[in-house]
């Protein structure tokens, strides 16, 4: 019996009496998650570090309250708070408008919430990189009178992009592995859909290792990328060693 | 050596660390008074128009609950570390058999989610085990039926793998003068492992242990999935009691920033007595 559970690769086939296809399709929904929060998470942290960076004291204040949060909670607590809170402050705000309520979908849901975790992360490491770039680059640019937005754009964010993509590809492997807890509100990606595969079938070991290949080959894949786009961002450096 | 500075950036992104503590001289500026006020006022908001009536009746196993999420803390901590040291040290000078062992641990466990590797021991192995009757009958099965050991086995590899990664870098690290100083007064390869590799690469790996650290407690509320009743799972019974969303979880939320908070300054004082910045 234990021997037969071990080995039935059937239950992995892609139709419906295997749970490939499930598995897949869970699969598909993490990698949607990851990527939307992982750019949410950008947009919010390029904010977040200008804020910290060139903000008022208060503003300043404001995003050093937002990353302490972030990075004493663990992921998991933020998680629950942001999914309920998040969902019934929408339903409530759009209930003051007249709009009444909506069912807000587990997939924006999930991205909000991976997206406000990963903000903070990314904050913290693009303010590193942001004070990596020798500020007389930036200096120069606002002595040819450019306005901040134009500094930005033109010279801060592509100079620190060398000093930020390590820690944002960590980040990015982060974000994928993060989506996992997901699964404890419910959200049916990756994690959650293996553990139901294997409850139904009673097979865990065969289906929680298949999840495990897929999530590994999601890494190995991320990191073959990353060291193509680390070496194009590099590029023109000197190696130092 | 961008290599062995990576994870200590990520790490800093994602857990506080000493240096991020304010100083009581910069802290009080004229605006934060202000900031104070409205922050008090929210808290007494939270307070005051909230429900805490549960909170007295729960109270005792609130109690019962942190210690065993920082006993989780500690032991997979303290065990994680001491498997990390042959793992960092067999992928810099072992024999390739065991170095691609190693780092093929260190890639397979940082790969997959830690949620799944514990769902993968708790119901796995756990559903495996009791088919053999020599575990059955061995010692070990009124451990094997609960379920925290699984919990330390799962969280202690994953603390394994990522700081073993760490301990790769230190011990790569360590000037190689140093090394061949020792050679030179004849120390045996055991002596000079035990008095100046080792202390050198755990001097070296101090600043991201404390990350580390901090990272774990922020990953111990998992343990809670496999129905280890620590803090978290206190919390999601009274949520599960009374019906009540909010006020739960953020007093878990506060629980959690003290635990960090006094976790952080501990680090701090430890430092400032090991000076490693910069070693």
């Amino acid at each position: 019996m234990a021997v037969d559970s071990f080995i039935n690769w059937g239950l992995l086939a892609l139709e419906p009496p295997g749970w490939g296809g499930v598995l897949l399709h869970g699969l598909l929904n993490s990698i949607q998650i990851a990527i939307g929060g992982y750019a949410f998470g950008l947009l919010l942290g390029v904010g977040g570090a200008f804020g910290k960076l060139y903000g008022g004291p208060i503003l300043r204040d404001l995003m050093e309250c937002y990353t302490t949060i972030v990075r004493a909670v663990p992921e998991l607590v933020l998680i629950l708070l942001l999914y309920y809170a998040g969902t019934d402050a929408l339903n409530h705000v759009l209930g003051l408008i007249g709009i009444g309520t909506i069912d807000i979908s587990g997939l924006a849901a999930g991205i909000f919430v991976i997206g406000v975790v990963q903000g903070a992360y990314s904050t913290e490491v693009l303010r590193g990189a942001i004070k990596a770039v020798p500020s007389g680059q930036i200096e120069a640019a606002r002595a040819y009178g450019m306005s901040p937005f134009k500094v930005m754009t033109r010279v801060t964010l592509p100079a620190m992009l060398p000093y930020a993509i390590p820690g944002l590809s960590n980040l990015w492997l982060i974000a994928t592995k993060d989506t996992a807890l997901l699964a404890v509100v419910g959200f049916s990606e990756l994690t959650l859909v293996t553990r139901q595969a294997a409850g139904a079938t009673k097979a865990y070991i065969l289906f929680f290792c298949a999840a495990g290949a897929l999530y590994l080959t999601l890494t190995l894949v991320s990191n073959v990328f990353i060291k193509i786009v680390e070496r194009h961002a590099r590029r023109g450096f000197v190696e130092q060693s | 050596m961008t290599d062995t500075t990576t994870p200590d950036v990520t790490t800093h992104a994602m857990a506080i660390l000493p240096e991020d503590l304010p100083t009581a001289g910069s802290f009080f500026k004229p605006h934060r008074i202000v900031l104070l006020l409205i922050a008090a006022v929210l808290v007494f908001c939270i307070v005051w128009f909230m429900r805490w009536d549960w909170l007295p009746q729960y109270l005792p196993r609130l109690g019962y609950g942190i210690i065993v999420t920082l006993a989780m803390l500690f032991s997979t901590s303290i065990l994680g570390f001491l498997l990390a040291v042959p793992l960092g040290l067999v992928q810099v000078t072992g024999p390739w058999p065991l170095k691609a062992l190693a780092s093929g641990f260190c890639t397979i466990i940082r790969g997959t989610p830690l949620l799944l590797q514990l769902w993968l021991l708790y119901y796995g192995l756990g559903s495996v085990f009791p088919q053999f009757p020599a575990i059955r009958h061995s010692f070990l099965w009124p451990y094997l039926r609960e379920s925290w050991p699984y919990g330390v086995a799962a969280l202690t590899i994953s603390f394994a793998a990522y700081e073993g990664e760490v301990m790769r870098g230190a011990f790569a690290g360590v000037p190689a003068g140093e090394i061949e100083a020792a050679r030179a007064y004849g120390m045996s390869r055991w002596t000079l492992f035990r008095r100046i590799w080792l202390p050198r690469a755990i001097h070296r790996a101090l600043p991201t242990l404390n990350g580390e650290t901090v990272l774990q407690l922020k990953a111990t509320p998992l343990v809670a999935t496999i129905t280890v009743i620590d803090v978290y799972a206190v919390i999601s019974k009274v949520r599960q009691d009374t019906y009540i969303t909010y006020e739960p979880l953020l007093l878990l939320a506060l629980i959690y920033m003290c635990l960090t908070g006094i976790l952080v300054v501990a680090f701090r004082t430890l430092e400032n007595r090991i000076p490693t910045r910069g070693a």
